[in-house]
């Protein structure tokens, strides 16, 4: 279980990028994050595993506070949040395997990383991993041949070898078609559920936020303005958190002709996925 | 200024003066090309207080001669130099190696986003990168000699010293334009400093640093013909010797083996280059 | 998470760089072989190396306390012909490369005029400014004027090579344009190239224009006048804290050009 307790980032100059964002996501829980660019979706996801500095504020996970570790603990606090990167944020220069292998950086020593030399099981587990998002057979490939789509699973399997009790997801369908999008927050939302994973997934369409996750948190100049079920999601909420717009019809424009209802209805479809 | 003036009730009529820069810039750019020429005029006459024409108008009497000694080139003499080639080659070869060796350390203590310290260590980093790159490898040669006596080690500390800033420029130039992405979700994976290096910037920077060491192995070969004038070993000894004794007709061999010896050099870091990209 | 045996357990990086299994393996071998034979040909007296260190060590004490007083009158002679020959070559060979650059530009020029300048661009980059300079002190005689020679014919290869490869690079399009207008050749170079190639001339004079300070500070060693013969002078003479001198004056300088000619370049664009 995560906790976030008045949580606040400062810059030095300039407005806050969050403050007092305060809210708890139990096991098994997909939170998507909503808001406007800049609104502070993707510090508040950094400040989590620090890869920026929270100015106050405390971060739970589980017992252990995130906020006052010492390098050696906040590595050790990383292994255990997964995250999953805009995209992809592959090392595009290893392969496939490597990047998926990279997950376990946190659990072995130097000279074992730096051989190559991973322990029998983290390699058994890898193909696992890469056999559940579908890429068994492109493993020896290198990450820069995969499409768009492959590398977010990528990416994905990575975060899943560190074994995580927690998976921060950093807007994982920007530069993705609708469909592949789609694919892709399935594959999220069913492997949190399938491993009773909290997440954070930070999102900017709000249709396929919608469609997938289980709770909606809109941010609203680094302020919470809005956190209950996706349904619950009206007009008024959506000017209250982007500001005024004819929300319909954005809709109908941002919606590719893929995504039309026929198509939703038969990207739905089990199986439809792979 | 507008171009376009119009009367009331007027039809638009459109000035017909057109000028490339305001008037004022225009003047700054005269003041600068004067100021330029003003300055050539002085340094030249500075430079030229001690100059005896008289060697410079009999310039085009020497040049015959010397053109009419040097042809045409001994090519007796070549067998001669095949070792001083041989040494010239290791000079390079091992320079770079220990050159390359020396750098890469450097650079990512350089490297803004690798250093332990902006603060203390990276200006000590960027210093040594400095040194090593303005002073020529043959000013290098020259100390080198003075130091530890002539000789082919000479040839090769001071080629190394020299590739050192070379190296480590472009390297750490390489390291900071990484992504920073990548190396981000490695952070984020938990892993050490040393892990966060070797997975998310080594791979990175890797065909960039094959390209530069092969780069300037190229460069160290054209710069070890020459090391020997000062007494570091090599081709140049022989070139030294030669023009010593005015065998101005070996002098002409020995250019021409350098020459060739420089174009494969080139051809040949070409190709690997072109390869690994 | 239960074991599951139907995956390996090992996995090989498969290789990237050489693929053929053939030179995987010579490959090393070949390196191996070459290091045993070039350091087995290394003559290294080893007392004459020991004996150098505490000459090292003298160097680079007279390094970190540099003497710039004794030999000052030098210092200055050598550093005021360094630079004015830095100077007027770089502008002279910048003025003769234009021309040149624009023949070996092959969408400008006629074959045989790209050909004349493509061959004097190659035999000025060929020779090296030392060996050039060696030449040019035999024929002109010692002195700063045999380096203004030399700096000023490398600099002709240099920034004609670089010039001429910018213009083949400018727009292709901007030039047809301007060609379509029925502009004369000159007039072409002048609306159609000369905007796409005048900031990086500049910055390519700069540029050179540190390099041949660099250069003169060599070039002095075989004669051609400047720091170097100071600097030359000072290590024959084994007075190393004057030599500390002059190698920390190079380098402020050549730092405060490069200094200046990235922020001169920054303020022209």
């Amino acid at each position: 279980m995560l906790t976030l307790n008045q949580l606040t980032k400062a810059y030095s100059v300039g407005d806050p990028a969050l403050r007092d964002v305060t809210f708890r996501v139990p096991r098994g829980q997909v939170v998507g994050l909503i808001g406007p660019s800049g609104a502070g979706k993707s510090t508040l996801i950094r400040c989590i595993n620090r890869l920026v500095e929270p100015s106050s504020g405390a971060i739970y996970l589980d017992e252990t506070d995130l906020t006052c570790l010492g390098s050696r603990e906040l590595r050790r606090a990383r292994r255990r949040v997964g995250m999953i990167f805009q995209e992809y944020a592959l090392v595009e220069r290893l392969t496939v395997m490597e990047n998926v292998l990279s997950g376990r950086l946190g659990y072995v020593p130097f000279w074992r990383s730096f051989t190559r030399r991973f322990p029998g099981q983290d390699i058994e587990n890898a193909y696992r991993l890469l056999d559940r998002v579908g890429l068994l057979a492109h493993a020896d490939k290198r990450a820069d041949a995969l499409s768009g789509g492959q590398r977010q699973r990528v990416g994905i399997a990575r975060a899943l070898a560190q074994e995580p009790e927690l998976l921060l997801v950093d807007e994982p369908t920007a530069s993705l078609d609708p469909k592949t999008s789609r694919q892709i927050m399935r594959l999220i939302t069913e492997i949190c559920t399938e491993r009773e994973l909290p997440a954070i997934v930070n999102i900017h369409d709000v249709p396929l936020a919608q469609q997938f996750v289980d709770r909606l948190v809109g941010l609203r100049a680094g302020r919470m303005v809005f956190d209950d079920t996706p349904d619950r999601l009206d007009e008024a909420m959506l000017t209250e958190i982007y500001g005024a717009e004819d929300w319909t019809a954005t809709d109908q424009e941002d919606d590719e002709p893929e995504s039309s209802s026929d198509a939703q209805i038969s990207l739905r479809l089990p199986g439809a996925s792979t | 200024m507008s171009a376009l003036d119009t009367g009331p009730g007027e039809p638009p009529h459109y000035s017909q003066v057109w000028t490339f820069r305001t008037p004022r810039a225009r003047l700054a750019l005269w003041v600068g090309w004067v100021a330029l020429a003003a300055l050539f005029v002085w340094c030249w006459q500075i430079m030229n207080e001690n100059t005896l024409w008289i060697f410079v108008t009999d310039a085009p009497s020497q040049a015959a001669d010397i053109g009419s000694r040097m042809f045409p080139p001994e090519l007796a003499y070549l067998p001669e130099l095949l070792m001083p080639l041989w040494d010239t080659l290791n000079i390079a070869t091992l320079g770079t190696v220990g050159g390359v060796i020396l750098a890469v350390p450097v650079a990512f203590l350089a490297a803004r986003n690798t250093t332990p310290s902006a603060l203390l260590i990276r200006p000590v980093a960027l210093f040594i990168i400095v040194s090593s790159r303005s002073i020529n490898s043959l000013i290098w040669a020259l100390l080198l000699v003075a130091i530890i006596g002539p000789g082919l080690l000479a040839g090769i500390v001071a080629i190394a010293l020299r590739s050192i800033g070379f190296v480590g420029k472009l390297l750490y130039e390489a390291i900071e334009e990484t992504d920073a992405r990548q190396v981000e979700a490695v952070t984020a994976t938990g892993a050490g400093r040393a892990q966060v290096i070797h997975y998310g910037i080594v791979p990175q920077v890797l065909p960039a640093f094959w390209g530069i060491s092969m780069f300037r192995w190229d460069i160290n070969i054209r710069e070890s013909t020459i090391l020997g004038l000062v007494g570091a070993g090599g081709i140049g000894m022989k070139l030294q010797s030669s023009i010593d004794t005015l065998a101005w007709s070996q002098v002409a061999t020995i250019l021409i083996v350098i020459l060739g010896t420089v174009v494969v050099s080139e051809t040949l870091s070409a190709k690997v280059r072109r390869a690994l990209i | 998470m239960t074991a599951n045996s139907a995956y390996p357990r090992r996995w090989k990086r498969p290789p990237q760089l050489i693929t053929t299994r053939r030179w995987r393996l010579t490959l090393p071998l070949l390196v191996v072989a070459y290091l045993v034979l070039a350091l087995g040909s290394l003559e290294i007296d080893a007392g004459r190396v020991v004996e150098g260190l505490s000459r090292g060590a003298r160097f680079i004490q007279g390094f970190l306390q540099p003497d710039f007083v004794s030999r000052w009158q030098d210092i200055r002679q050598g550093l005021i012909e360094s630079l004015t020959m830095t100077l007027t070559a770089t502008v002279v060979g910048v003025l003769i490369s234009v021309p040149i650059g624009i023949g070996a530009a092959h969408n400008l020029s006629p074959r045989p005029v790209y050909l004349v300048c493509r061959s004097i661009v190659s035999v000025s980059r060929s020779l090296q400014e030392i060996i050039i300079a060696i030449f040019l002190v035999a024929m002109f005689g010692f002195g700063p004027f045999a380096g203004f020679l030399t700096l000023a014919f490398a600099s002709i290869g240099f920034v004609a090579k670089l010039l001429a490869d910018d213009i083949e690079e400018a727009s292709a399009s901007q030039i047809e344009a301007i060609r379509a207008t029925g502009a004369s050749g000159l007039q072409l170079i002048h609306y159609a190239v000369q905007p796409q190639v005048m900031p990086r001339l500049i910055g390519l004079s700069l540029y050179r224009l540190d390099i041949n300070f660099r250069e003169s500070a060599v070039i002095g060693i075989v004669g051609a006048g400047g720091i170097g013969a100071t600097l030359n002078t000072a290590i024959d003479r084994y007075e190393y804290d004057s030599a500390g001198a002059i190698l920390l004056l190079i380098i402020a300088i050549v730092m405060l050009s490069e200094y200046g000619s990235s922020y001169l370049r920054k303020y022209l664009q």
